[in-house]
């Protein structure tokens, strides 16, 4: 057996579980273990994702909900990670703080729903503010503990070599704290998505995943419920790639 | 410039180490850590261009004291002077203990070295030729582009020497700069270091928990005292330069080590 064997049997592992899913899946469904109409089969899911991609709404949908998670992710970042750092470099400050930061942090964002359509309305400046304050929450607490916990030896080495507070805070503490920022910002997008999906269900919306899968539901059209559902899935799983592939190229010295 | 230009010609000067004009002087060293006394009152002096090794008892602050000295520990009295300077005055080159904690990992091993030049008033177009300057000294055999996680630990280490001596500091700091190397890493790198010590006029202060280490390196040995701690004797080392390993079975070395050794033994037991 070739190295090349080895790679290909790799990359083709994670197959086997999908390809397994998939023939429970049509098992069940074609030997009417559970009700037809309940658990579609993997066909006509499958067409209805094609369908709903092509001549439908999920093309749409689905642009709806990467516009909003991205702009709450983006809003957060710019306000959390700047602020997190600042925190952080200011212990005194953050100690004060922590609690209230740590609190709103464990409070379920959809909790705080109401009081943001009190704020902001039924519309879509609600959905992203409170993703955005949600995401915000984690990023900020992971930036403020990656320049807490950033290595003495390191600070000390640069105050030896004369490096103004300053730049100590910029050449040496930030990149300290990179790979808890990013991580902060990978749970961040992770809980932007699930907000913008629940708010997509519940406050007042005509489009968005979330909003598909409700009303497909409604409608007990139960194909395109299970594409959305499915679509929602490998948007979330999409954005977490994308944050592992960041932090291999960007921090690629974390943990070693 | 002018700081530059001194130092090169302090470079090619043939440099004897004179302990008898005080460079650096330690005087009345306090320092108080949980309610307890590690230094009382602790004195030293180090001439222009010497080797001053610092060997004494597991907790004696061996390490506390070179981190005082070189201003990133605040004593709690006494005074540490360069040529009658504050620590902020000098340009001083620190070695840490642990090079994996020290070196900034997402620089490469070439950027790591450069770092310092910038804050030691180098102006940007000489530091390359500096950094080239260090590099061809020290001969290094890797690839200083890689990164430092993708070195061994001697090459780290050494990276972490020639960062701290590209400044060309007046004091270069020492702190058990092999202890995290095995045998093998440490002689290379402690024979790097050797042939570097002697080139300029730059005084340095070594803290070794291995006695053998202290006095090859040295041309002053420390005793340090049990806490609270003091200078409980300083050993010459009239041995010269440049020093091959064969030194360790050399007479006079076995005789320097026996007096250090039962100096130690006699500290300890105190």
């Amino acid at each position: 057996m070739t190295e090349g064997d080895h790679t290909w049997r790799k990359l083709l592992q994670p197959l086997y579980g999908v390809v397994g899913l998939l023939l429970i899946w049509q098992i069940v469904s074609a030997t009417r273990l559970v009700d037809p109409f309940l658990l579609p089969s993997v066909s006509s899911t499958a067409k209805a994702i094609w369908v709903g991609f092509t001549e439908g709404p999920l093309l749409f949908d689905l642009s709806r909900t990467v516009e909003r998670t991205m702009l709450a992710f983006a809003f957060a970042s710019v306000i959390a990670v700047p602020v997190g750092i600042a925190l952080g470099a200011a212990p005194a400050v953050y100690e004060k703080l922590e609690f209230v930061i740590d609190f709103f942090r464990s409070t379920p964002a959809s909790a705080v729903f109401p009081l943001f359509l009190v704020l902001f309305g039924a519309g879509n400046v609600t959905k992203i503010a409170v993703a955005a304050f949600g995401a915000g929450l984690v990023i900020l607490f992971n930036a403020a503990y990656g320049v807490i916990n950033a290595r003495k030896t390191r600070v000390l080495a640069a105050k030896v070599m004369g490096v103004p507070q300053f730049r100590i805070l910029t050449d040496i503490m930030l990149w300290e704290a990179l790979p808890q920022i990013i991580v902060g910002m990978r749970n961040g997008v992770s809980i932007a998505l699930i907000i913008v999906i629940v708010a997509e269900m519940f406050i007042g919306s005509v489009d968005g995943l979330g909003y598909r899968i409700f009303s497909a539901q409604m409608l007990f059209d139960m194909p395109t419920m299970y594409g959305a559902i499915f679509i929602t899935g490998a948007l979330g799983y999409v954005l977490n790639l994308v944050f592992v592939m960041f932090d291999k190229y960007f921090v690629h010295w974390s943990g070693k | 410039m002018l700081a530059g230009n001194t130092a090169q010609a302090r470079q090619t000067e043939t440099s004897l180490p004179d302990a008898t004009v005080p460079y650096v002087r330690v005087a009345g060293l306090k320092k108080r850590f949980g309610g307890r006394d590690v230094y009382a009152s602790l004195d030293l002096d180090i001439g222009r261009g010497e080797v001053v090794s610092v060997f004494g008892p597991n907790g004696c602050g061996k390490s506390t004291l070179i981190g005082i000295m070189a201003g990133i520990i605040s004593g709690d009295g006494g005074s540490v002077s360069y040529g009658g300077e504050r620590v902020q005055s000098v340009r001083i080159g620190y070695v840490f203990q642990n090079y994996r904690d020290a070196l900034f990992p997402w620089m490469r091993a070439i950027d790591n070295i450069r770092y310092p030049l910038e804050f030691a008033g180098v102006p940007a177009p000489d530091r390359d030729r500096r950094v080239d300057e260090i590099v061809a000294l020290f001969d290094v055999g890797f690839d200083l582009k890689l990164y430092p996680h993708q070195l061994s630990g001697g090459q780290q280490q050494l990276v972490s020497i020639m960062r701290a001596l590209v400044v060309k500091p007046e004091v270069l700091f020492l702190d058990e700069p092999f202890s995290a190397l095995d045998y093998e890493m440490t002689l290379f790198v402690r024979d790097q270091l050797q042939k570097v010590l002697h080139l300029s006029s730059m005084s340095t202060v070594l803290v070794s928990h291995d006695l053998e280490e202290a006095i090859y390196l040295a041309d002053r040995v420390v005793l340090l005292s049990k806490r609270p701690s003091s200078v409980a004797e300083i050993v010459p080392v009239p041995l010269s330069w440049p020093r091959e390993p064969e030194i360790f079975a050399d007479e006079r070395f076995v005789r320097i080590k026996a007096h250090c050794f039962e100096t130690f033994r006699r500290e300890v037991r105190r």
